[in-house]
């Protein structure tokens, strides 16, 4: 059973420095992590509409930054992914709510290392911090995109940004491994070794599942690419070569290397990369769950089997890495047996879309904004997670592979989705984690906004893809049948110009309800986790000397003939 | 809101089924042996993934509007299961139908009379190599012989005789009817062959060389693109196919053969 005796909190008497800044308490590093993530989404959306504005009008002078060139494209663009995949969707969903709301959830006051949860974060934001400098150095950003395949990303000769710019992506990477391992260390402590008593491994909610499986993950998947990442770094500035082979001329010069394999850094990267994705996602899938139940005030349609299925994508998302590579020169029947892998990966998530739908099953659905944004996520889950199982064909992936297709299928399964999730979190931990409820209607605005945007952007970008246009083009004008796709190029900029304004609803009621939001109660929403014994905001103690005992499992929703329609987690069991 | 969430989901379901129906810009007409049976299997695939689609958003509307008295249900394993079992059919069968296509793709039979024809990708250019009359491709040490600017680009060793009559061309002739079988490398970074219209598509990496095959059946010229991004240039590396019936194919073969011989 987990230990019953926790961390006593810091002292408060400390000044602001330690109690806001290098504090090692779990709900303020969370919210840091949060403001991390906001920053670089905000970043990562300026750079894809700067993109979205070159390929459309390529001689358009930008202010504060002139004319774009080809190079600054694919720059902005290889930022974009990175900021994107590793500073939003593996530190929104995990890091930020994850630190804040894994040991609340799970009865604790803290994390099993709060130091090293402190630390964790520090190398995230340097690491944030290291790649944004590129930007700032002769040669200027990478221009090999977030996959960095060598031997494009390992030459200084192939290219500008291939320099320093790389060097500095590359550091930057090892960092955010290094912080993300110490974050999902703890994690797996905290939810093996922190539970509240009665706080079974059944009784926890899906988040939490959700959260510590994705800590599994990472600690699997970030070790490898650190390693990568340093034989990269060594291949670029120590002689090595894992990853050149030899007789190559770059840039009408003999390079030195001989004897590396550019597949092998396909094979490690991807072996990082496709757990990634579920890295993202899962964390989504369990918070979208949890708001399921909530605002629907009923059980999840099958707890069990969310359990199983979210523990059956984390272990299948170890071995579907190939489907990244059908085309690379791998052998073509380790190609079927990863496009079989791949199709058997599409059942527990279909599984998921099953539950979700039975949640909503005749349900008293309360349609607050996390509801919305939560039904958001399971409409674009469903529209991004449907071309899965065709690009797994590798017959069909063979066209489709590195077209506008599987960028549609990936921004709306992966970006948009996992960003709907985000942002119900946001709207519904909003109160627990600042103390003041957010508007509601500029929240129903925002949530309009960024569905039919999604929607409008990525929905035409199969049609690109179909007709057969490369992705990582920076003008339309180098192949024909790339120029002849102009018009709907123009159709998705306008979309994504006015989605991307549109966050600016968001922005408002976010900074506005902060300081002038109307104050919360302690369980506005009426929901059953521990979190919501707490005061809001959490106090500093968390639940201080009053450890709490649990009875009941996450989701006691339903009509009641006497109380309310939901059982807490730790009501006493005479109470109901 | 609740009518307005489930009328959003509604309108989009339909537009986006509308626009896959009209679909304005689509696949390019299939020019090789290859293009109707993958084409047939996008079809199948196409329709498969839209009435999901269209199955699970109009669901997610209806359910959203059904508010129901009574004690609320925590799942049924038998609808879990029962939905499990026949995602599992369907999306094997769906897999098993398409890994048959992808071997006949990538392992052909042996075939006679095939058209060989080396392809190297460089920062951003395509070079298209015939092995000349004696079949045999001459040896290459890029960083040895590599001349541009001589006329002798990817740097073949002047003293091997079998490259005596081998031949650059600045774009891909191919006899139509007759399978083509490429030799695919690269000679500085991973760039991508791209035919759309031959349903071609394949990766050149450094130090490998990758045997691919497509075989064409319809006349005409077609675009290659870079699939693959390869640096600040990726976008305008193109190059195209030019499908000639095998009488002009010949001539135009002859005509090379004789000036590579004479040089």
């Amino acid at each position: 059973m987990p230990v019953a005796s926790d961390n006593p909190p810091e002292r408060s008497d400390r000044g602001f420095l330690h109690r806001y800044v290098f504090s090692a308490d779990h709900k303020v590093i969370g919210v840091q992590y949060f403001f991390l993530s906001l920053a670089a989404a905000l970043v990562g959306a300026l750079l894809s509409l700067l993109m979205r504005v070159h390929l459309i009008w390529p001689q358009m002078a930008v202010p504060f930054l002139g004319k774009i060139k080809p190079e600054d494209y694919l720059a902005f663009m290889t930022m974009h992914g990175t900021l994107m995949v590793f500073f939003v969707l593996s530190t929104a969903p995990q890091n930020a709510f994850g630190t804040y709301f894994l040991p609340l959830q799970l009865g604790a006051s803290e994390m099993a290392f709060p130091k090293l949860n402190m630390f964790g974060f520090w190398a995230t934001l340097i690491s944030f911090l290291v790649l944004l400098s590129a930007f700032f150095v002769p040669g200027g950003a990478s221009l090999a995109g977030w996959t960095q395949y060598p031997p494009l990303s390992a030459l200084a000769a192939a290219g500008p940004g291939q320099g320093l710019g790389t060097d500095l992506w590359l550091v930057s990477i090892g960092l955010f491994c290094l912080g993300s391992l110490m974050a999902a260390t703890n994690f797996v402590a905290t939810t093996v070794r922190k539970r509240a008593p009665g706080m079974l491994w059944m009784r926890m909610p899906l988040p939490c599942w959700a959260w510590f499986v994705t800590a599994i993950l990472i600690l699997l998947a970030f070790g490898i690419l650190l390693v990568a990442a340093i034989m990269l770094l060594c291949d670029r500035n120590f002689g090595t070569s894992f990853f050149v082979p030899g007789g190559l001329i770059v840039n009408g010069k003999a390079d030195p290397h001989s004897g590396g394999s550019p597949l092998l850094w396909q094979h490690l990267f991807w072996f990082f990369g496709h757990p990634e994705v579920y890295i993202a996602i899962l964390p989504a899938m369990g918070m979208t769950s949890h708001l399921l139940s909530t605002f629907a005030r009923k059980p999840v349609f099958g707890y069990k089997a969310m359990v199983g299925a979210t523990l059956a994508i984390g272990g299948m998302g170890f071995m579907v890495w190939g489907h990244h590579m059908f085309v690379s020169g791998m052998n073509p029947h380790v190609g079927f047996a990863f496009s079989t892998l791949t199709t058997a990966i599409a059942v527990p998530s279909a599984v998921k879309v099953f539950n979700w739908l039975g949640t909503i099953y005749s349900g008293k659905i309360r349609f607050s904004t996390p509801l919305l944004f939560s039904v958001g996520f399971v409409s674009l889950f469903i529209a991004g997670g449907l071309t899965g199982p065709l690009l797994a064909q590798p017959s069909l992936d063979a066209y489709l592979h590195d077209t506008y297709f599987v960028v549609a299928h990936f921004h709306l399964i992966m970006a948009m989705a996992g960003l709907f999730a985000v942002f119900a979190a946001t709207y519904f931990w909003f109160p627990k984690m600042f103390g003041r409820m957010m508007n509601e209607r500029m929240g129903a605005w925002h949530f309009w906004i960024t569905l039919f945007g999604a929607y409008a952007i990525f929905m035409p970008m199969h049609l690109l893809g179909v007709a057969g246009h490369p992705r990582r083009y920076s003008e339309l004008t180098g192949v024909q049948y790339v120029a002849a796709t102009a018009p709907l190029q123009r159709f998705i900029t306008l979309a994504a110009a006015v989605t991307i304004a549109g966050q600016v609803v968001f922005l408002v009621n976010f900074f506005w309800s902060l300081s002038r939001g109307p104050a919360a109660e302690a369980n506005p929403w009426q929901a059953t986790t521990l979190e919501w014994t707490l005061l809001s905001p959490v106090p500093r103690q968390g639940f201080g000397d009053r450890r709490p005992v649990i009875f009941h499992g996450p989701y006691e929703y339903g009509p009641s003939a006497t109380g309310p329609d939901f059982v807490m987690q730790d009501a006493a069991l005479g109470s109901t | 809101m609740k009518l307005a969430l489930r009328l959003s989901l509604f309108v989009i379901t339909v537009g986006s089924t509308w626009t896959f129906l009209q679909h304005p810009w689509w696949f390019p007409a299939g020019a090789s042996l290859q293009a109707p049976a993958i084409d047939r299997q996008f079809r199948t695939a196409f329709l498969l993934v839209g009435i999901l689609f269209l199955a699970g958003q109009l669901l997610l509307a209806f359910l959203l509007g059904r508010a129901r008295e009574g004690r609320p249900s925590r799942g049924d394993w038998r609808l879990e299961a029962a939905w499990t079992v026949g995602l599992i059919a369907l999306f094997f069968w769906f897999n098993f139908s398409g890994g048959r296509m992808w071997a006949e793709m990538m392992t052909p039979e042996r075939q006679a009379g095939a058209v060989q024809v080396e392809i190297t990708g460089a920062q951003f250019q395509w070079y298209f190599r015939y092995p000349g009359a004696d079949g045999v491709f001459g040896r290459v040490d890029a960083q040895k012989f590599a001349r541009p600017d001589e006329g002798n680009p990817l740097g073949i060793d002047p003293a091997d005789p079998a490259g005596k009559d081998d031949y650059l061309s600045p774009m891909l002739v191919l006899p139509v009817g007759r399978p083509a079988h490429l030799i695919l490398r690269a000679q500085d970074v991973v760039h991508s062959v791209f035919i759309p219209a031959m349903r071609f598509k394949q990766d050149t990496v450094p130090g490998m060389e990758i045997h691919a095959h497509f075989t064409p059946r319809q006349t005409g010229t077609y675009e290659i693109a870079c699939a693959e991004l390869c640096g600040l240039g990726h976008y305008r590396m193109q190059a195209k196919v030019r499908v000639l019936s095998e009488e002009d194919f010949n001539k135009w073969l002859q005509a090379r053969e004789r000036a590579a011989s004479e040089k």
